[in-house]
């Protein structure tokens, strides 16, 4: 019956989106790391979603295809007194933008809090359709 | 002679399976809010309840034609042509705001059409289940 599949479609988005609150906190933990002796900082990640087809009527959940690290140079900071400082006196930030990582969140949080929305009423219309004729 | 008693069932059934359907697509809709490239998809549940119960078959426009809205609040979707049977029945929503990732689904709509169609559900329920209670009286003699 087609509502069961609803199941899978908001259980999958609810996962995939769970999984971009996790890279979310990753980031944002992140924010203020240096890079250490081997020169690499902490690049952001970002999850990509794609939509994958569940069941046979179409009905399309979504799943994290890639965890990608965003490519844009670090944040460099002149401190030639910081331990990490390189030759030339600069400190290497990781490239986690704060305020784009809010808005992941705020996303996020909205996103998982409707498909958890879809599941009740879909959960709660299917236990009055069980009741027909009682 | 059953199929007269039973005529009225088979309708709200069909339209029940077919309010079902519909939950799925704006549920697909809705996990995929943010998925780039995603197009949104729905149906036109009046047109789909006539053909399903074969009271009027409606020719599919061609490919191209856009379905004109019967009310002022339903939008106009376009069909597509019918490469298979199930998918003779979807159109695609209208997107109302362009977006960078071309996801065409608008995430208030589409919640305000699942809390439509979840209230319309419970109220074919309800029809269902006061008809079958109708029928079953007559069949005790109450």
């Amino acid at each position: 019956m087609s509502m069961f599949s609803i199941f899978n479609v908001s259980g999958s988005a609810v996962s995939a989106q769970s999984q971009r609150l996790n890279a979310v906190a990753s980031n944002l933990a992140n924010v203020d790391a240096v890079a250490g002796p081997d020169g690499k900082a902490y690049k952001a990640r970002q999850v990509v979603f794609q939509a994958q087809p569940m069941g046979p009527d179409q009905a399309a959940g979504v799943r994290v295809s890639a965890i990608k690290e965003s490519e844009t140079p670090g944040r460099r900071v002149f401190d030639p007194s910081h331990p990490a400082a390189d030759q030339e006196g600069y400190v290497t930030h990781s490239n986690v933008n704060a305020v784009e990582e809010m808005v992941n969140m705020i996303s996020a949080s909205r996103s998982y809090q409707n498909n958890i929305e879809v599941m009740n009423t879909a959960k709660s219309l299917l236990l009055k359709t069980l009741q027909i004729g009682q | 002679m059953l199929d007269k008693m039973t005529n009225q069932i088979g309708f709200q059934g069909t339209a029940l399976v077919l309010r079902a359907e519909r939950q799925r697509m704006l549920a697909s809709n809705i996990a995929n809010a943010d998925t780039p490239g995603y197009v949104g998809r729905d149906m036109h549940f009046s047109q789909a309840l006539r053909e399903a119960t074969g009271a009027a078959p409606q020719a599919l426009a061609p490919s191209g034609g856009t379905l004109q809205a019967a009310q002022a609040r339903h939008f106009a979707l376009s069909t597509q042509l019918p490469s298979s049977s199930q998918n003779s029945k979807a159109g695609y929503t209208v997107q109302t705001q362009p977006s960078l990732d071309r996801n065409t689904v608008d995430m208030d709509r589409e919640r305000a059409n699942f809390m439509d169609n979840a209230v319309r559900y419970e109220a074919t329920l309800r029809f269902f289940n006061g008809q079958a209670k109708t029928m079953l009286s007559a069949i005790q003699g109450q």
